[in-house]
């Protein structure tokens, strides 16, 4: 016989507000196995567990449903308790009166029939729960990291020097990341190469750390702490191992016109090449669009000046498998090509650029040596104008989002080209500035105040070209909404931030979810933002939001401290919630037949053929057989089998349906 | 086949060529033209600042008396009355509480079905599939394509061009041998109603517009819309006191360059009825 | 009388649907009383059979969701599911159970205003179907001519 203890939570007011709690406790009291009911202010405070551990204890309780916030908030809170308090975790239930009831429906007799009802479900279910005990499973203590940007090289960094094995795979040539494009960086002005360069030579160098460069994920199979990765490492045409990184193909190359991905298309890099001087791995890779002898079939330059012979035309892609126990996403953003803005002109008017190619402009390594040039005809522009939010926080173009890092670099462009260009003017169009960040207000209005920019509230609609100059029509809201015209002889857009273009199709290998921006969607906005609801992987950086350096930096190691706690323990429990083939006596043994339906519809190869023989080792019977390593309990199986021989465990056949029913029935 | 077309009142009275000219058009392309009968004012502007259930009921009528008339697609020659009537529609199936509402007042059968085309897409669904073999002489000329406000806003409703720097009339050219120039003033405000009551204001802005294209080189200015071509033609002597410069460059409607890319009598495109002398 | 209270059963994935109607609560989006959700780990583990059983037991409208295509935490179980689903409204359809009183759909743990959208035009369709009455009664026939005589 059940002994069913149910324990209504007010979450303060959260719930109490909409839902009448005493009346939801009072009810469930009168139903058939609950022994015990009662409401409370805050059931998951110390004093509201106590409460559920004395009740197990003294009502001598069977199950017990805490009627409160999601389960996807507090159920391990409150198993946790059940279990202190001498009861199988997994005879606790909880019923969502918070995000589901009193948070989306006005304070109403329906609002409190409704808690009712879903209280009643939950002692309906929690009374056909059984036991169960936590899977245990081994942890593969090597870390695979996605992304050789800033937030890439520090989780490896972290994980490394804690000891365990990491895999780094980028997809460019280079690690290094949209930073190593940068010049110099926010609030502090050091130059972002000199402090980037030196973590990327120490992953290259790290005895923990394994880098596979042009190399990307071709799919992903297991499950926390027991991943199976495969990367392809595309084909670079080069012998890794013989390549001395010594640059005479990248410099005898005939093909030398394409332009550079680093450099954001204002510089020119040759068919065989490095990304850029500092790149680790220095070993070049051959654009097999571009190359001469992919396109034509003859040239092969690089291979007669390879001196150690490393250049091999036929290379193909390789297949690596890498078996890991955690995972860091760490695969950064993307920007925004403004040609969605015709109205600003970019790719109409060369001297219209973006903020990246700014970066590129103004640095030392980019392709004017860091002399602020103007890409039409390298005449150093005079007047500059910097729109701030170019895509940015415009629902008309898609990105309702702040892009959250365009009004501080803009502050630091303007800076810059003041620093670098005497004599020179600049105006920021901007909407808002949101400097929010240790130093950076000040850093701002470093800017306007010392280094004389000019900030114009207010949008820009239109960038023409008229006589050599372009016009940047705006409006200034602060002096009443006055049309603004300024004639200058460069624009550059604070182009927006956006997930990148593989994004969607990464999360959907690793089975992770992701918002409407396609930005990987962390476990919880506030106290889980590193972890994703898929056990074992972790995000750091901007392909979670956008972010800064200092934030992806921070994140990263957050993203290394879990893979850490993870990799400290040498066994895992996993949640017992996977399927189970029903047993029992001879000469049955089970209702399974053997169709072996489950086995052609689970995703994660878990079904096994089991061959029950007698003494004498003839066979009897085939049957499925659940493997629980494998077993991932997505419950495909149970839905499948036609005479419901197989049964997923928490999710059962009779516990669903009774939910099921007791809405139904008392409705 | 057959294709309604509503009107409006321009295309009655300031703007007869602009008329003359479709229905030329249409007639050599076998395009049989349908007016609506007993059609009604859009509203323009006047209406919807009035009230809302005007603005919608006046052009609701229109449309219901096209579909009563058995008309599955009309033509809407003018900017402003396509921009009416295509929001009309697109309002009243948002809102079935309104478009009941709006159906007891016009007291008439609404369904909102018939398919509204500006004069842009009459031309590309049915004049560009068959235009290349008509083509007699060339429209071989420096041409600024003017759009106006109206023809491509709001996006969401029209879903036809990119709002800030269209292109649909620039292709268009192009296939008639023109070649259209990059400009600056596509989409600016010519001063719209303002004609009338601030006329210099009109002058300003539609100064602005003539003498940019005028200064890329612009041998013709293209046009969509009977005000935007009252203001830059009807208006030209104020603009040119504006300017300060006497600008001749003539405002055709797309309408009149076909018609004489494709050899048709210059008459009987309206050519002569225009302010700045087309010579072109 | 009263208006006509629809019961509508919500079958839901864990993943995708459930986690965004937590967030339909966490953003405070308001939505009809009348839905009641019950968890799945994923919709290829939903037994279509016990949506009929809640047709027989009186329900007036189900909605069934779960991830978008692709988007399966499970990789697969929405396929499943879907392909399940279009063998299922044909067999509704032999039963004389309007197909509408079925809300299939995707919503993802970040939609929180789909959900709250996705209920509400399933209860405002089910408000104009009205009560469903029809497979009771046929319930009931079997139940008392079949098990008893």
């Amino acid at each position: 016989m059940s002994r069913i203890g149910v324990f209504v939570c007010h979450c303060g007011e959260n719930i109490s507000a909409t839902v009448n709690c005493q009346k939801v406790a009072e009810t469930a009291s009168g139903y058939e196995g609950v022994v015990h009911s009662v409401d409370y202010k805050y059931m998951c405070s110390d004093p509201g567990q106590t409460l559920i551990k004395q009740a197990i204890k003294d009502k001598n309780l069977t199950g017990v449903v805490v009627a409160a916030c999601s389960p996807r908030m507090h159920e391990p809170t409150f198993r946790k308790a059940c279990n202190e308090g001498g009861l199988n975790p997994f005879m606790c239930e909880m019923a969502n009166l918070r995000e589901h009831c009193s948070w989306v429906h006005d304070k109403g007799d329906l609002t409190t029939e409704k808690a009712i009802d879903v209280v009643r479900t939950q002692v309906e279910k929690v009374k056909r729960n059984q036991p169960l005990t936590d899977i245990k499973v081994p942890v593969t203590k090597t870390a695979l990291v996605i992304g050789g940007g800033i937030a890439g090289i520090q989780t490896s960094l972290d994980i490394a020097n804690c000891g365990h094995k990491v895999i780094l795979i980028e997809k460019d040539p280079s690690i290094g990341g949209h930073m190593s494009q940068l010049s110099e960086t926010f609030p502090t002005l050091d130059c972002s190469q000199c402090i980037l360069t030196p973590r990327m030579v120490e992953v290259a160098q790290h005895p923990n750390i394994t880098l596979y460069t042009y190399a990307e994920l071709e799919s992903l199979d297991g499950f926390i702490g027991n991943f199976t990765a495969k990367i392809r490492k595309k084909a670079k045409s080069i012998d890794e191992k013989l390549c001395t990184g010594c640059g005479l193909c990248t410099t005898k190359c005939p093909t030398k016109k394409i332009p550079s991905e680093f450099n954001e298309g204002l510089g020119f890099r040759p068919a065989v090449y490095v990304p850029f001087p500092q790149a680790v791995p220095n070993i070049p890779v051959i654009d097999r669009i571009n190359c001469t002898y992919y396109i034509k079939g003859k040239c092969k330059v690089c291979e007669k000046v390879c001196p150690t012979k490393a250049i091999v035309f036929d290379q193909e892609d390789e297949i690596i498998e890498v078996a890991v126990g955690a995972i860091v996403v760490a695969t950064g953003f993307g920007i925004k090509q403004p040609d969605f803005f015709p109205e600003y002109g970019y790719g109409k008017y060369p001297d219209v650029i973006t903020g990246m190619q700014f970066e590129r402009l103004a640095s030392a390594s980019g392709p004017t040596f860091g002399e602020i040039k103007r890409p039409s005809d390298g005449q150093v522009p005079k007047k500059i104008v910097f729109i701030a939010c170019a895509g940015s926080r415009d629902e008309a173009k898609g990105i309702p989002y702040c892009s959250k890092i365009c009004c501080m670099y803009t502050a630091k462009h303007a800076m810059l080209y003041q620093h670098k260009v005497h004599g020179g003017e600049s105006t920021v169009f901007y909407m808002d500035i949101r400097a929010a960040g240790k130093n950076y207000e000040e850093f701002v209005r470093r800017a306007i105040e010392e280094d004389t920019v000019k900030y114009v509230r207010g949008r820009v609609s239109r960038v023409y070209e008229k006589n050599g100059k372009l016009i940047v029509k705006g409006v200034d809201t602060l002096l009443g909404a006055m049309p603004v015209e300024i004639e200058a002889d460069m624009v550059v857009l604070a182009t927006a931030g956006v997930a990148n273009p593989g994004a969607e199709e990464l999360a959907q290998k690793l089975h992770i979810s992701y918002d409407g921006y396609k930005f990987f969607a962390e476990s919880h906005p506030k106290l889980k933002p590193i972890e994703t609801n898929t056990g074992g992987i972790m995000v750091a950086g901007a392909c979670q939001s956008i972010r800064d350096i200092p934030e992806s930096v921070s994140m990263a190691s957050g993203a290394a401290v879990k893979v850490a706690c993870l990799f400290s323990q040498n066994e895992l429990t996993r949640e017992p919630l996977i399927a189970v083939v029903n047993r029992c006596a001879a000469p049955l043994y089970s209702t399974c037949v053997g169709c072996f339906l489950c086995q052609s519809a689970c995703p994660y190869q878990a079904i096994e053929r089991e061959e029950i023989k007698d003494r004498s080792g003839k066979l009897i019977k085939s049957i499925a057989k659940v493997n629980p390593g494998l077993c991932q309990g997505c419950g495909t199986c149970v839905a499948f089998c036609r005479s419901r021989s197989i049964d997923i465990q928490g999710y059962t056949h009779d516990q669903v349906y009774n939910e099921v029913m007791a809405l139904l029935n008392e409705y | 086949m057959v294709l309604g077309i509503y009107p409006g009142c321009s295309l009655k009275g300031s703007s007869r060529e602009y008329t003359e000219s479709v229905l030329a058009v249409a007639k050599a392309f076998d395009i049989e033209i349908k007016e609506i009968l007993d059609w009604n004012c859009c509203g323009a502007t006047a209406a919807h600042n009035l009230s809302k259930e005007l603005a919608l009921a006046l052009p609701a009528r229109i449309l219901a008396l096209a579909e009563n008339q058995g008309l599955d697609e009309i033509v809407v020659p003018c900017a402003a009355c396509y921009s009416r009537l295509s929001g009309t529609q697109h309002e009243l199936n948002q809102h079935p509480e309104l478009k009941s509402k709006v159906v007891e007042a016009i007291g008439m059968e609404y369904k909102g079905t018939v398919g509204i085309l500006n004069i842009v897409q009459m031309i590309d669904k049915y004049i560009t599939p068959n235009i290349e073999s008509k083509i007699v002489k060339p429209f071989d000329h420096k041409l600024a394509c003017y759009y106006g406000c109206l023809l491509v806003r709001p996006k969401e409703v029209l879903k036809f061009d990119r709002e800030e720097d269209p292109q649909s009339m620039d292709t268009l050219m192009s296939k008639l041998g023109a070649k259209p120039i990059d400009w600056a003033f596509k989409t600016e405000c010519c001063g719209a109603g303002l004609t009338m009551s601030r006329t210099k204001t009109v002058a300003r802005l539609s100064g602005e517009i003539v003498k940019d294209a005028a200064d890329r080189g612009a041998e013709a200015i293209i046009v969509a819309c009977p005000m935007c071509h009252s203001n830059l033609d009807m208006r030209r002597k104020e603009i040119n006191e504006y300017n300060d410069q006497k600008i001749n460059i003539p405002v055709l409607y797309t309408t009149q360059a076909i018609g004489l890319a494709i050899g048709l009598d210059r008459e009987s495109l309206g050519l002569q009825r225009h302010f700045v002398k087309v010579e072109i | 009388m009263s208006e006509f209270e629809p019961k509508v059963v919500a079958f839901v994935c864990n993943w995708c649907t459930y986690a965004g109607a937590d967030l339909t609560g966490t953003s405070r989006i308001k939505y009809a009383t009348n839905v009641r959700i019950v968890r799945f780990p994923c919709t290829g583990r939903i037994d279509y059979m016990l949506l009929m059983k809640s047709f027989a037991e009186g329900v007036d409208g189900i909605i069934v969701s779960g991830c978008h295509p692709n988007d399966c935490h499970y990789t697969s179980g929405n396929f499943q599911a879907r392909r399940r689903w279009i063998v299922f409204r044909n067999l509704c359809d032999f039963m004389g159970i309007d197909i509408r009183r079925i809300q299939f759909s995707w919503v993802s743990a970040a939609e929180g205003a789909k959900w709250a959208d996705v209920v509400n035009t399933t209860v405002t369709t089910i408000r104009e179907l009205g009560p469903y009455t029809d497979y009771k009664k046929v319930a009931n026939y079997f139940e008392k001519e079949v098990s008893h005589g």
